[in-house]
């Protein structure tokens, strides 16, 4: 069994907008919403052209067990039902309405009846919270588990990626917020604890947590060192309850749910008022933004708009959804904040340029950086030999794609991109091993027949 | 619109790069190039010079040639041509220093393909070449100023082969007498070669990798620690033994090389106790009174073996 310690860097924390409180920005003039804004299935528009719509008013539903509805964070018009690109490279529709200005609250907001863990589930379901660190995992599919098989339910306050401060403010100024759903989720799961993990470099966060929960049965906050990526699922886990998920296997299976602060926020937020997730809070930072800062806006906000409203200081040759580690860069201006988007941010050219790499040195830094000790400098060369098996064995299948490796390779080695290709070769190899074998089932399977008819 | 960067992430980067390193490596052999100069004289920066500067040519012309992208901005080729350098004789003809660091980078280096490719050390390697090439003047030991060597003496035994001499494994007629005092050893008046004989220099170099986490500890430690303990079961002197020779050089400038040995904790552990072996074993049962080239090399032969063995265990991995 693995002992030890979880490895990672240290990038510098860059937190500048901290102690930001995050302000509304006024209400853009057209909201653009994608319906695949969580993994799984797409969510189907219940809107068309024309109609009128307003906050908080449900313009999607879910597209299935693996879905989550979308409210309209305007009120306004709906104009049109677009194609777009979106920033994995698919066509996604998107629904964009045109804003009134009036941000008129939607007349049918109902506060949600819970009676039991099913109703609960329900209510989660239908506030259309997603994993909201990043992952933008349907929140209601992982708290839909038999609440015997869990034990501890961890709250993600690690938020270990550099500049991003939207779920430290989460915690700071909805810190009640976070504490009535960690009650609600102890009232339906009865876990054995219930941990908020928040790393030491936000002390402030530590004792606002600390102080909210006193009480609440079962309720621990975990301290946790400033080490990139506490944040990460399977190393939040490990590092408050020493547990380890094995591969192929899902938090449930060693008794565990990790759920976001913020989601988590939301969630109770729904609950109080009846209002589902229908806006973000934003970091908006990076070396071109001229003013840094925390901002409220409704899912679909153009990125261009928000920049607009904090204002550059240079040319944004790099634009991020989320944090530098793990952040997607967007081509396109005219993309939206999602769900799951917790930060723009904007490079000027010194910070955008890509780095030219040079030869491998086998320094061993990668692996010594992986928090899952895994050896991307091996992976490197089993993916130039494309040896799947090599692949299979170095379990490249693991690969959070955290970006560790990466960020302290002095020769500049793309290994999170490469890792991405493997996985790529794996499954291939994977597949094509599979298919052998079910081929020669099927050669045995006919010569058992033809020795059973001969 | 101006075209925006797109690519995967990470979009930041830890501040160290290759050259950066092999900065840090360069500033660490400072003090042994200064306690050259000291116990040597002014020729050893000559020495220096030379092999420094061939290789660099070696490295930029090959590339030429061969039409691959010119690497000498990351300093690895300085870094060899130093570390070939200090570990040759005061005396040796600059034409067969310049052979040397021709050998280090051509053959040993760029014929298998550059930086990161080849698999053995190149500075230990041309070593051993001029070793066998050039004999006589590789094993001839100019007296260290202030050793207390009469001022006319030309040549001066090393520690090494006084004890091989005590041994009676070479021919020799020195005693335990003739050894320099301990005191001497560490700070480096002593004969041997250009860098290796000041272990004090050679440690605040060390000390700053290890801070600079340009290396860990494992390799030097582990090396150092098997002479150490296996010269005094053998009742071989083991201070002098381990400040003899060239191991403090081996063991955390040569050893510790990346491309040649290997990346995991367990692995530079295990390649560290081999040098140590191989290094008593020749030194107390071979022909040669000094043996770290040689061990870093074999183990060098090894390190893709132990490259194997000590894959690291990868967090949640399920055995198929
Ligand atoms: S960190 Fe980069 S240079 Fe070092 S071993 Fe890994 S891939 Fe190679
Ligand atoms: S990206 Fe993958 S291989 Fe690289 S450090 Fe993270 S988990 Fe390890």
């Amino acid at each position: 069994m693995f002992k030890g310690k979880l490895h990672g860097v240290h990038p510098p924390h860059m937190k500048n907008t901290a102690g930001n409180r995050p302000t509304r920005m006024p209400v853009p003039p057209m909201i653009t919403v994608p319906m695949s804004m969580n993994i799984g299935a797409p969510a189907k528009p219940v809107v068309k052209p024309g109609d009128e719509v307003k906050v908080g008013q449900l313009i999607a539903e879910a597209g299935g067990f693996m879905s989550a509805p979308i409210y309209s964070g305007v009120s306004g018009k709906v104009k049109r039902l677009d194609e777009i690109l979106s920033s994995n490279g698919r066509f996604d529709t998107a629904i964009v309405i045109e804003s009134d200005g009036l941000q008129t609250e939607y007349e049918g907001l109902e506060k949600p009846v819970i009676t039991d863990q099913k109703s609960f589930v329900d209510a989660v379901r239908a506030c259309g919270v997603i994993g909201l660190g990043g992952a933008g995992f349907p929140t209601s599919v992982k708290l839909n588990v038999d609440p015997d098989r869990v034990h501890h339910i961890i709250i993600n306050g690690a938020e270990c990626e550099p500049y991003i401060t939207s779920d430290t403010r989460t915690m700071i100024d909805n810190a009640s917020r976070i504490i009535n759903g960690a009650q609600l989720l102890q009232k339906y799961y009865t876990a054995d604890n219930i941990i908020i993990g928040i790393e030491d470099n936000k002390p402030e966060c530590i004792t606002i947590m600390k102080e909210a929960g006193r009480g609440v049965p079962g309720f621990e906050v975990a301290e946790l060192p400033a080490l990139y990526p506490q944040g990460g699922e399977k190393v939040l886990i490990y590092n408050t309850t020493g547990e380890i998920v094995p591969e192929g296997k899902l938090p449930i299976d060693v008794g565990c749910i990790v759920i976001n602060c913020t989601t988590l926020a939301v969630i109770a937020k729904y609950i109080e008022t009846g209002m589902p997730l229908v806006e973000k809070v934003i970091t908006v930072d990076g070396s071109a933004v001229a003013n840094p800062q925390n901002l409220i806006v409704p899912v679909g906000t153009p990125i261009k708009d928000v920049l607009d409203y904090v204002g550059l200081k240079a040319e944004p040759r790099k634009v991020l959804y989320g944090g530098p580690m793990m952040g997607i860069s967007v081509p396109n201006l005219d993309a939206p904040v999602m769900k799951n988007t917790n930060a723009i941010l904007a490079f000027a050219e010194k910070e955008a340029a890509d780095p030219t790499p040079t030869a491998c040195i086998r320094c061993g830094r990668c692996v010594a950086h992986c928090p899952f000790h895994l050896m991307p400098l091996e992976i490197e060369r089993a993916y130039n030999e494309r040896d799947g098996a090599a692949l299979k064995a170095l379990k490249v299948n693991l690969c959070m794609e955290c970006g560790c490796c990466s960020y302290g390779c002095p020769a500049r080695r793309p290994l999170v991109q490469i890792n991405k290709l493997a996985k790529g070769v794996l499954n291939k190899y994977n597949a094509e091993l599979k298919e052998a074998e079910e081929k020669k089932k099927a050669k045995e399977a006919a010569r058992k027949e033809a020795g059973v008819n001969g | 619109m101006a075209n925006r960067v797109v690519s995967v992430n990470p979009h930041v980067y830890a501040p160290e790069t290759t050259t950066t390193i092999m900065r840090d490596v360069i500033i660490a052999l400072c003090p042994a190039v200064v306690a050259s100069v000291l116990f040597f004289g002014v020729r050893s920066l000559l020495v220096e010079a030379v092999c420094v500067i061939v290789a660099v040519l070696c490295e930029w012309g090959f590339e030429k040639i061969c039409k691959r992208p010119v690497t000498i901005g990351d300093l690895s080729a300085v870094v060899t041509g130093l570390l070939l350098a200090l570990n040759l004789p005061v005396t040796i003809p600059l034409w067969q220093a310049a052979f040397g660091a021709l050998v280090a980078i051509v053959v040993v280096k760029q014929l298998f393909g550059g930086i990161g490719m080849n698999f053995a050390n190149p500075a230990i390697t041309a070593r051993i070449v001029m070793l066998v090439a050039f004999g006589a003047n590789m094993t001839h030991w100019a007296p260290a100023a202030f050793s207390g060597a009469p001022a006319d003496a030309v040549t001066a035994a090393t520690p090494l082969s006084i004890i091989a001499g005590i041994n009676g494994v070479s021919a020799g007629t020195n005693t335990v007498a003739d050894l320099p005092s301990l005191l001497d050893m560490f700070l480096g008046a002593r004969g041997g070669s250009l860098g290796e004989t000041s272990c004090l220099a050679l440690l605040l170099g060390g000390v700053y990798l290890i801070a600079r986490k340009v290396i860990t500890w494992h390799t030097p430690v582990a090396f150092i620690g098997t002479v150490l303990v296996l010269t005094a079961l053998l009742g071989q002197q083991p201070l002098y033994q381990v400040m003899a020779g060239g191991l403090f050089i081996g063991a955390f400038f040569m050893a510790t090389d990346y491309t040649t040995s290997p990346p995991t904790p367990a692995g530079k552990l295990i390649f560290g106790v081999g040098c140590g072996l191989i290094t008593v074993c020749i030194r107390v049962w071979g022909n040669y009174p000094e043996g770290v080239s040689f061990s870093i090399l074999l183990m060098n032969i090894l390190n893709p073996y132990i490259c194997q063995w000590t894959r690291t265990k990868p967090f949640g991995g399920v055995k198929a």
